[in-house]
């Protein structure tokens, strides 16, 4: 909301500088995102006080030598007026009137060696007022349009201010700073201050804040003549809860003209359009003190009123649309209604959304005299609901949606009604029609001190609370340990003790308010086991090299199937969105491994260099319950350059399974697991290259190469041949598994015995297979095997390969000698021989 | 005698001075110093010599000896060094030639960002407490506070998923009710660090799935006051102890009080810049007072029990920190991006 200070110093006194106005609104909780400086110190062009005054126009004279130019004479304090050569085709009208002096009417005047906006140029250029002749007249001075001072880009005329009795005070040689200069401050309404949803409101909460009188505006309407409105108009609902109050006046013999500059000026500054005096006194009613109104064409609805009571009065009825019923609201669009929507109606059909926008059947016409205004009162949830899903957020709506009290209406249409008398020459029929069927009561709360105290951790009486929340209009009643606090009407946010210990704590201001260590139990210290264990595992494979991601957790089908090629898709089913911002972004992802690729894929348009990790969850669907199931997985993928290049070695060394294989050996060692492998078969791998992890019996995931035709599916822009290596591992089945400290093994004090073995095995004997034999023939004294060879061919049997380790004897208790070496290899290569068919390598 | 053993010393020094290499030098050593040395062979022939030269031979021959033998040491030092020098001189590396880096990986940067806050929190006794990423609107809605159709709701535009009533959470402070129910009647001290969804257009300064880390402190005498003591020294720890909190009112449904907590702009000193719009001010967490209602949702007497909860965007800080000014970063886990940190 905008929000000019000038307009607000209408109700309150501001001694305050813009921007320390800006600080207390912001801390107190009206939030002030900008202020715009017009004119003022602080805007980009400050008017000069000397040099742009206010003139008063004397009279307007054809020049002689040019048809569209004229010769204004303007007093403007000094000693002789002075004659200003314009082209403002808004003084045309006044050329050959003679002296218009008691017309009143103003404009602002810039003298020679003003800064100004150039009206000429595109945006906002600065120029210095010269004088110079203009066809053959020496003009010195020139009367402003609106874009020359920067208050908008209006530059078809000059700036034409009338003094009368309802506009401020005019006289020549004023500095237009101070007529027209001021500062918009720019507030963030948000849900809990729609009270302060108006000029009004805001100037209640800063007087409220600086301990100040608030003047209202007048509430006073002068109704005179004959009739009576109430004759004239009735009101009825269906829906008292939707609808708890309608007030209407009937106003005669307006006068459809623009509204007085001063209007005008507030308006725009405020953000609206100004349009004539009828629309403008409704919007200024509603920016003013924030009761939304309507005007109707009066003799329209009469006119349907000779339908359907030919001597009776017109009948206004809100209700709530019938089946098929259609409305064309004033901007001309037809919309089909939701049964929740009221409706203000009258016998013949309907006139318009209630407190969402009027219809355009009896919509102000150009020629419309006689209105009938409306204020009324709505429910928020119900304005809301259907503001919201009619797509249709008005002015009306934003404040009616945030809640107005329904003693606002009558005040609103007494505002507008005088206003319309004054300013549009109408006269108000007497007889305010005040249909009120479910006024809702007053509101008390009673505030316990001990709580107060408590909450705010302020240590203040119960007097001074009470002084605090005077400030705001509430009536507070001291009693021994509690204050009873009657709420003013239009603040609809008080519900009970909590609201008003904020009330107290910003009139004390937030600032004010001490810090403090909490002093309160310290509750059980339990630790997070699961986040713990994720942490050293992110730790552990950052260490050996790998790049943490985090993903969307939002995916959809097909990318996920493209990790199943020529297989049946994953037929679990998915939470899935119901409004997803895109089709790749639907649904909440099954697998892990799929987004992590999808950010190798990504990364590959740049990188020979990609290796990832990350930890997340996956969402499967559960019939049985509501929500899904959220289970924690790691996925890791390889691929590309093993170790990064350098001018000495620019051959690249491509990562490859048994890359992958040493992280997550590394991986287990770190958290005690003995995970073993066992070859595997899956869509998503290569044949021959894959291999499912096992902690004890359960598996707890799977690894390997990619399928060729998942990397080309993923668009995954590797080299030909080059492996992409994956994993994809339930954390769920290891979070319980690892071991809370594993035994430290003592260095060993007694020299080891290296020897190396070389066996020749047929190929389909596992490596795994071949080692775990050698550990069991060797014993306790065999503390290591490292496969140090694996040869294929030269004069080995066809089908068999070549395994060649190097094995470490260690005693803890002596220094072992050969011929202990020697029985352990004995028994090594006899247990392997008998069961693996395996030879010693000659 | 002594004639020839001046004549050798004289040849010997001579020698030494000669010596241009250490094979030169063991020459020398092995011709005059060694055991079958010239100087050594003379000693020999002390002897032949008559029992009153033989002392003045003796004084003679040892102080020539010794005086060779520290010569020939120092000139051997100084020979290893001069040969030293000269192999260190043959072999020079162009020191500008670049370094070899060992091949690192990096924590995401928003996971660097939740430690220094478990961190922070961890000491002040809050605790880690996760919730799931899929929530009924109960958790995240009504039991916070919002009924439907309440205008706060509109301020998080929510997923809806194809079972009715079940959203992707809008905030971690769907956790606040679960963790009550959980630890109810025990004080709670927690953080929710998880990731949010809200269903917005993805732009650079909007994103579909954000990280938030919720507060939430339960006890019989925690105050307003204890909330804002709290926070400023997280945001002193996490910002620098220079760092001045501000606490201005704002609204939340589920704190009453409410506030929003800027930290003085780390960038420029308070000073104002670009980053914090010319204010000094950034504006950090969401904060407040537990609302009644919210306390009794998780089964807590708010006659008894007063609390506090805050919120805030890890990302949002990290941007802050380095001057990211497009969060699409975070989850497009460009390599160039992320290795940055």
């Amino acid at each position: 909301m905008l929000v000019p200070l000038s307009w607000l110093k209408e109700y309150v006194n501001i001694d305050q500088s813009p921007a320390e106005v800006a600080d207390l609104l912001t801390n107190a909780g009206l939030e002030v995102k900008t202020i715009a400086y017009i004119g003022i110190p602080g805007a980009d062009l400050v008017w000069d006080r000397e040099k742009i005054i206010l003139g008063q126009i004397l009279q307007v004279e054809q020049h002689p030598d040019a048809d569209k130019l004229v010769l204004a004479t303007v007093a403007y304090g000094g000693e002789q007026p002075e004659v200003v050569v314009t082209g403002a085709p808004n003084l045309f009208p006044f050329v050959g009137q003679g002296d218009i002096r008691g017309r009143d009417l103003f404009s602002p005047l810039a003298l020679e060696g003003a800064t100004l906006y150039d009206g000429h140029k595109e945006g906002r250029k600065k120029t210095v007022l010269k004088g110079k002749p203009l066809r053959g007249i020496f003009n010195r001075c020139m009367l402003c349009s609106e874009k020359e001072l920067g208050i908008s880009e209006e530059h078809e005329g000059i700036i034409l201010m009338v003094k009368d009795e309802n506009s401020p005070v005019y006289q020549p040689g004023t500095p237009v700073q101070d007529l027209l200069g001021d500062a918009v401050l720019e507030i963030d309404v948000i849900p809990n201050i729609a009270r302060c949803a108006s000029m009004v409101g805001v100037a209640r909460e800063y007087a409220a804040l600086t301990n100040q009188p608030i003047q209202y505006p007048s509430y006073e309407v002068v109704m005179e003549g004959p009739g009576s409105g109430q004759e004239r108009v009735t009101i009825s609902t269906d829906e008292p809860e939707l609808n708890p109050r309608f007030v209407a006046i009937v106003i005669e013999g307006v006068e459809q003209k623009p509204s007085p500059h001063w209007l005008q000026h507030r308006l725009r500054l405020a953000g609206q359009r100004p349009i004539n005096v009828v629309v403008d006194v409704s919007n200024y009613v509603m920016l003013e003190m924030g009761q939304p109104n309507h005007t109707f064409d009066y003799d329209y609805l009469r006119q349907r009123a000779d339908q359907y009571a030919p001597n009776g009065p017109i009948h206004i009825h809100t209700r709530l649309p019938r089946k098929g019923e259609t409305l064309t609201t004033l901007d001309g669009t037809e919309r089909s209604l939701l049964p929740y929507t009221i409706l203000v109606t009258d016998a013949v059909g309907n006139l318009g959304l209630g407190g969402i926008m009027g219809g355009e059947n009896s919509e102000i016409k150009p020629e419309t005299k006689n209105v009938l205004l409306e204020a009324a009162a709505w429910n928020f949830i119900n304005i809301r609901k259907s503001s919201t899903r009619l797509g249709l957020f008005t002015e009306a709506s934003f404040r009616f949606s945030r809640g107005v009290h329904p003693s606002q209406a009558l005040l609103g249409a007494k505002r507008g009604a005088e206003l319309l008398r004054r300013l549009a020459g109408g006269r108000v029929v007497p007889g305010i029609i005040d249909y009120y069927p479910n006024p809702p009561q007053p509101v008390t709360v009673k505030l316990d001190l001990d709580y107060a105290r408590r909450l705010s951790g302020l240590d203040l009486t119960g007097r001074e609370m009470a002084d605090l929340l005077q400030r705001l209009a509430f009536k507070a009643d001291l009693h021994t340990d509690h204050l009873l606090v009657t709420v003013p009407d239009y603040r609809l946010d008080i519900e009970g003790g909590h609201d008003l210990v904020e009330e107290i704590c910003r009139l004390y201001r937030y600032e004010e308010i001490p810090l403090t260590v909490l002093a309160d139990t310290l509750p059980p210290q339990r630790g997070n086991h699961k986040l713990e264990l994720e942490e050293q595992i992110k730790d552990a494979l950052v260490q050996m090299g790998l790049q943490e991601v985090i993903t969307y957790r939002l995916s959809s089908a097909g990318h996920e199937a493209r990790l199943l090629p020529n297989s049946p898709p994953d037929d679990r089913p998915y939470v899935a969105l119901t409004n997803p911002i895109s089709p790749e972004r639907s649904v909440m992802r099954h697998s892990l491994l799929a987004s992590v690729l999808e950010v190798a894929a990504a990364n590959s348009r740049y990188q020979s260099r990609i290796p990832l990790f990350e930890i997340g969850p996956i969402y499967l669907a559960d019939e049985d319950a509501v929500l899904p199931t959220e289970l924690a997985r790691l996925a890791l993928v390889l691929t590309g350059e093993r170790v990064v290049r350098t001018w000495q070695q620019n051959q690249p060394e491509l990562y490859d399974f048994f890359d992958l294989k040493g992280v997550l050996d590394g991986l287990w060692a770190d958290l005690g697991l003995t995970v073993t492998v066992e070859p595997a078969v899956h869509p998503s791998f290569r044949r021959g290259r894959t291999a499912r992890l096992l902690l004890g019996e359960t598996q707890i995931g799977l690894m390997g190469e990619l399928h060729p035709l998942v990397v080309e599916k993923l668009d995954l822009r590797v080299e030909k041949n080059q492996p992409v290596l994956a994993a994809d591992i339930d954390l769920e089945a290891i979070y319980h598994r690892v071991p809370p400290a594993r035994p430290y093994t003592s260095i060993p004090a007694y020299p080891a015995v290296r020897e190396d073995l070389a066996l020749v095995v047929r190929q389909d004997v596992a490596a795994a297979a071949v080692e775990q034999e050698i550990r069991k023939a060797g014993g306790y004294l065999l503390r290591q095997v490292e496969l140090f060879d694996l040869f294929i061919g030269g004069n080995l049997p066809p089908g068999h390969r070549s395994l060649a380790y190097h094995l470490t004897y260690q005693a803890n208790d002596k220094t072992l000698t050969d011929k202990d070496a020697r029985k352990i290899r004995q028994r090594i290569i006899a247990q392997l021989e008998r069961n693996l068919g395996a030879k010693l390598r000659e | 005698m002594l004639d020839e053993l001046e004549k050798l010393h004289a040849e010997a020094q001579q020698g030494l001075h000669a010596a241009a290499t250490s094979d030169d030098l063991s020459t020398w050593f092995r011709h005059y110093l060694a055991g079958k040395g010239q100087i050594t062979l003379l000693t020999r022939q002390v002897g032949q010599l008559s029992p009153e030269e033989r002392p003045v031979f003796g004084q003679q021959i040892n102080v020539i000896k010794k005086e060779l033998q520290t010569a020939y040491e120092s000139r051997a030092e100084e020979l290893k060094m001069a040969e030293l020098e000269a192999v260190m001189a043959a072999d020079t590396l162009d020191v500008t030639l670049p370094g070899r880096q060992p091949a690192r990986g990096r924590l995401h940067i928003t996971t660097q960002t939740l430690r220094q806050i478990y961190r922070i929190f961890g000491d002040m006794g809050f605790q880690v407490y996760r919730s799931p990423d899929v929530e009924t609107d109960a958790y995240n809605f009504e039991m916070l506070n919002f009924p439907p159709h309440h205008p706060a709701r509109e301020m998080q535009d929510s997923f809806y998923t194809n079972t009715p009533d079940v959203i992707l959470r809008t905030h971690t402070s769907a956790g606040q009710i679960r963790a009550m129910h959980e630890y109810y009647p025990e004080p709670i001290r927690v953080i929710l660090p998880g990731m949010c969804y809200r269903n917005e257009q993805i732009t650079a300064r909007s994103e579909i799935q954000f990280y938030q880390v919720e507060g939430l402190a339960v006890g019989h005498n925690i105050t307003f006051a204890d909330l804002k003591g709290t926070l400023t020294e997280f945001a002193k720890r996490l910002f620098g102890a220079k760092r001045q909190t501000r606490f201005r009112a704002s609204y939340f449904p589920f704190t009453e009080p409410s506030a929003e907590m800027d930290v003085s702009c780390f960038l420029c000193d308070g000073k104002g810049c670009q980053v914090c719009k010319q204010t000094g001010w950034l504006e950090i967490l969401g904060c407040g007072m537990v609302h009644p209602v919210v306390l009794r949702n998780g089964g807590y007497n708010p006659e008894k029990y007063t609390g506090f909860a805050f919120g805030m965007g890890p990302e949002r800080i990290a941007m802050l920190k380095y001057g990211i000014n497009d969060i699409r970063q975070f989850w497009g886990n460009d390599l160039r991006f992320l290795q940055q940190f």
